[in-house]
């Protein structure tokens, strides 16, 4: 089970993937986008729903394992990670997929989502963040903007919030992407977190149609998305924005203040401009990627940090196994153990 | 230099026959003193002699309490004897006082005319101060109602070890040994044992090896050459009675541990454990830890809710989950128990009780939390729950658990409390192959009349199937939402909550159809009184019911391991007596549960002072009760 041996893939389509339940999120809410968008992508990745589970905490996101054809356990608030923990020391062959939420996942959930990653499960984590909480209706959660006016905020929320990205990298994470419901990288994001091998950490933008409505709007709109997304790809330059839309603009390092910086693109010449060539390993880089406030920067999407080592399962299942070498299991030994003494009459006790 | 006080003898009651039935020793020290080792391997050598016994041992939640202090009294208690110990026994004969404060907070507890065996050499002005003596106790004559022998132990084992060099501090580290020395000497024990276990235990400092052991030798040869005329005498305890085979000491965390690993095998299940540290219960993932060839796999999880959490995940994916805690933890893996319950996943829960509620008394024993074990969940969340009387009985109970959760697919909880986790008793070794094994099933394709899958169809005894992720075609999903009574898919309609919540009654009920009827411990199945207990309370009630009914009173011992649900047969045999009494270390739980079970006038004993009940508290309940 530890011999990496990649799992045999499985042809299936997109409609394989699909439960006979009915689906119950509100219309319109950006959760069916990332349903279709994982049930596109498992047949591509050639996922084997016998060998699939969704593990699940609470919360709207939550409910995602019975709209999807596979294994499929939707536990309590905040603990899909140490269930999925559980599922992968006990069967390590099997495809890992957590569901969480910004309520389930950063706040009632923060300290499993940080043991996870820390220990590097192979198993890949969604979080959607959707800014608020949806399935209490509407209360500001963990990720909630500053001002955010809800029945438990009617003055404005006080909360600072907080980054779940940055709340990953800093739990030791080797994987961080960043995508949103309708985006159509997000099927590219989704392969590369089940590429890598280890604790994969997602955090996809999920406009909550009810209660947090467009909160996503400054950079996914149409007509403002090209000067505000930042697709970052291993090994191309930082580049952003279009000639129609004001210009292109990359990301450069000023080398003073040891920060980023925007910089104009003249005439293409990106390396003239400084633009910084992406590197997915470089963890200082993707620090600042996932730090880099919005409004004077761009929103960092796409795969920002992947610099696999080895997983939690395949090193602790690999010390257990190879101190079991050379040991007996003899449960009648064991029984035994230690210093004893025989009450007489016993020579022929078969102990 | 030793200060001896001569009087009535209390191991012999003053007879020349140097030969008592039994005899309780406390050895009680600072925490830094080494006594619960002193006590353990004591304890090892009282067994390997052939005597019955039982031990307490009595820490404080502190690790290394400031020396000296009243609140850092370490103690460790033994019962030893000839005939059936139970208990730790009520009263010390012989007290081993390693300072002041040992003495302060251990003496009341001396059989008038015991022997107090004290370091002189700590009794000194510093350390009296701290033990809040305003004159030495040893010198005062305020110790008359006892033997008193106090020398300068401190002095002597640093002269004994000598010639090895050790430092100061080092040296008095050996104190314990010589002590333990003595003790052997006065109760005709073999040292070799002892010898052998300090020179594996120090095979990488064969300098301390050596020390410890000189010091053992210098507190035996003392007693055998100062055998002075006074208190110090060599008694003999003749070997118990016991069925013949083969022996060995064990405490209740490692019964329970062992428990588990035959109960797995058992059910021809790995065993995956989850666990974060806690005391009492740390124990026992120490020990699993130790026993991966067992087909374990340990896990120390960030937190209680965590454990029990990875596993259930462990369950679902097909290996036996165990969990294990204490009162506050069990606490916070209450909703994940709930989720167990409602998904019907096998999983075992061990609680090794302590004092509460909340922090409570980390390292003393109690067992208040059987309402948190049976009631303490949201929703009608029914869960099998049982209790081991004793360390040694841990073994069967752990072993008990796994079956009925493999068999009902239940979580089952077990109680253990601080006092049979930590004391150590004779343990006659079992044969695995005595035991029925009970193989889990996995469900290898679909179950449904037309085809389908029914991952809550039931079974005879009403438990669903268990299904493996991984398993070709058989992908459903299951959660903690109310479901279809035989799909799981979720449904939240009156008739499915009402059906499913039967169902799940229903089954939890149905355990006692699997389980002995309840017999009767001591005395007959009906009469004037019946005392009643659960769990660690066993040796006492055993003791006080014998003796008893040795003075001709009418009274029963019964005693419940299956909590809930409980022998069918017990409403009806409790209806035989015109008395039931119910002594617990809690302010009445049982009783509670029995009068609601069974609609019978069930008399609380209760005592909650995080010390085990003695014989006569109990001998005295039953004279009140007949009175």
């Amino acid at each position: 089970m530890n011999d990496m041996t990649p799992i045999a893939k499985v042809q299936t389509s997109l409609k394989d993937w699909e439960t006979d339940q009915e689906v119950r999120w509100c219309p319109g809410c950006g959760d069916y986008a990332i349903l279709k968008a994982v049930q596109r992508t498992l047949p591509e990745i050639g996922a084997d729903p016998s060998n699939t589970v969704f593990v699940s905490g609470i919360g709207c996101s939550s409910r995602f394992p019975y709209y999807i054809e596979s294994y499929g356990f939707h536990t309590i608030h905040g603990r899909a990670p140490a269930f999925a923990t559980g599922v992968k020391l006990a069967n390590p062959d099997l495809d890992v997929w957590i569901v969480t939420g910004d309520g389930d996942g950063m706040s009632i959930g923060g300290n499993h989502t940080m043991h996870i990653l820390r220990r590097n499960v192979n198993v890949q984590i969604l979080l959607f963040n959707n800014e608020i909480y949806g399935l209490t209706k509407g209360q500001f959660s963990p990720t909630s903007r500053e001002g955010t006016n809800s029945p438990t905020s009617p003055l404005g929320s006080v909360d600072h919030p907080a980054s779940p990205c940055a709340f990953a990298l800093g739990s030791g994470a080797r994987f961080i992407a960043r995508a949103y419901d309708v985006s159509k990288n997000l099927s590219g994001v989704l392969k590369a977190s089940h590429a890598h091998k280890g604790a994969a950490f997602v955090e996809i933008f999920q406009n909550c149609i009810v209660y947090n409505k467009d909160r996503f709007d400054d950079f996914v709109a149409k007509g403002v998305a090209d000067q505000n997304q930042l697709w970052v790809e291993d090994g191309q330059p930082m580049l952003f924005g279009s000639e129609k839309s004001g210009g292109i603009k990359g990301i450069a390092l000023d080398m003073e203040t040891l920060s980023l910086k925007v910089v104009d693109v003249i005439d293409g010449d990106w390396q003239a401009a400084g633009v910084i060539v992406h590197n997915a390993r470089n963890r200082a880089i993707a620090h600042m990627l996932v730090e880099m406030p919005f409004g004077p920067f761009p929103m960092a999407l796409g795969v920002i940090y992947d610099d696999p080592r080895p997983t939690y399962e395949e090193v602790l299942l690999g010390q257990d196994a190879k101190s079991r070498v050379g040991k007996e299991a003899n449960l009648a030994k064991l029984l035994a153990k230690g210093q004893t003494w025989t009450v007489s009459g016993t020579a022929a006790d078969p102990i | 230099m030793a200060t001896v006080v001569d009087g009535p003898d209390a191991l012999t009651g003053g007879k020349e026959d140097l030969s008592p039935e039994a005899v309780v020793v406390r050895f009680a020290g600072d925490s830094g003193d080494g006594m619960q080792l002193t006590g353990g391997q004591f304890t090892l050598s009282t067994a390997l002699a052939g005597n019955d016994l039982a031990t307490f041992p009595d820490f404080p939640a502190e690790i290394r309490a400031p020396q000296g202090t009243l609140f850092g009294v370490s103690a460790f208690q033994i019962n030893f004897g000839s005939s059936a110990i139970d208990t730790a026994g009520d009263q010390p004969d012989v007290l081993v006082a390693m300072n002041p404060a040992a003495l302060k907070t251990n003496v009341g507890a001396l059989k008038a005319g015991g022997l107090i065996i004290a370091d002189a050499g700590e009794f000194n002005k510093r350390n009296l101060e701290k033990a809040k003596y305003d004159v030495n106790p040893l010198e005062d004559g305020s110790l008359e109602n006892w033997q008193l022998l106090a020398f300068d132990i401190s002095a002597m084992t640093l002269q004994a070890v000598k010639p090895f060099g050790l430092g100061n501090k080092e040296a008095l580290r050996c104190k314990n040994m010589w002590t333990l020395g003595l003790a052997l000497w006065m109760f005709d024990r073999d040292r070799q044992p002892l010898i052998d276990w300090l020179n594996a235990k120090f095979a990488k400092s064969p300098v301390l090896a050596q020390a410890n052991v000189a010091a053992l030798n210098a507190g035996h040869a003392y007693g055998e050459t100062a055998e002075l005329a006074g208190p110090l005498k060599q008694y003999h305890i003749a070997p118990a009675e016991s069925e013949p085979g083969l022996y060995r000491t064990v405490t209740g965390a490692e019964a329970i541990s062992l428990g588990l690993v035959a109960g797995a095998q058992l059910a021809e299940l790995p065993m995956f454990f989850g666990g974060y540290p806690i005391t009492p219960a740390s124990a026992i993932l120490h020990n699993l830890t130790k026993l991966k060839e067992y087909g374990v796999t340990t896990f120390q999880a960030e937190d209680e809710i965590a454990a029990i959490a990875s596993a259930i995940g462990a369950s679902f994916a097909g290996q036996l989950g165990v969990t294990s805690s204490s009162g506050p933890g069990i606490a916070l893996k209450g909703e994940a128990m709930g989720l167990a319950i409602m998904t019907e996943l096998p999983l075992v829960i061990i609680n090794s009780q302590r004092g509460g509620p909340s922090t409570g008394l980390p390292t003393k024993t109690e067992q208040s939390d059987l309402y948190q074990a049976i009631y303490g969940r949201n929703g009608d969340a029914p869960m099998p729950v049982i209790a081991a009387r004793s360390a040694s009985d841990c073994f069967e109970v752990a072993i008990e658990a796994c079956r009925i959760a493999v068999e009902y697919m239940t979580p089952v909880m077990v109680l253990t409390d601080g006092y049979i986790a930590n004391a150590a008793e004779p343990w006659k070794v079992p044969d695995p192959a005595s035991f029925t094994p009970f193989p889990a099933k996995f469900l290898a394709e679909k179950n449904g009349p037309n085809g389908e899958l029914l991952p809550f169809a039931r079974d005879e005894k009403g438990a669903r199937p268990w299904i493996k992720p991984g398993t070709p075609g058989l992908m459903h999903r299951i959660g903690g939402i109310e479901k279809n009574p035989g799909t799981g898919n979720i449904d939240y309609s009156p008739a499915s909550h009402q059906t499913m919540t039967d169902a799940r009654k229903a089954k939890v009920d149905g355990v006692a159809a699997s389980i002995p009827a309840q017999a009767v411990e001591l005395g007959e199945t009906s009469g004037k009184l019946a005392v009643v207990g659960w769990g660690s309370t066993y040796g006492p009630i055993h003791q006080a019911v014998g003796r008893a009914r040795r003075k001709g009173q009418d009274v029963a011992q019964i005693h419940v391991r299956h909590v809930w649900p409980m022998p069918s047969n017990l409403g009806e045999l409790l209806k035989g007596y015109d008395k039931v009494l119910v002594p617990e270390m809690n302010t009445g739980q049982f009783k509670t549960v029995l009068r609601d079970q069974f609609l019978v006038d069930a008399k609380p004993l209760n005592k909650t002072s995080g010390q085990p009940f003695t014989i006569a508290e109990i001998e005295a309940a039953i004279d009140e009760a007949l009175a």
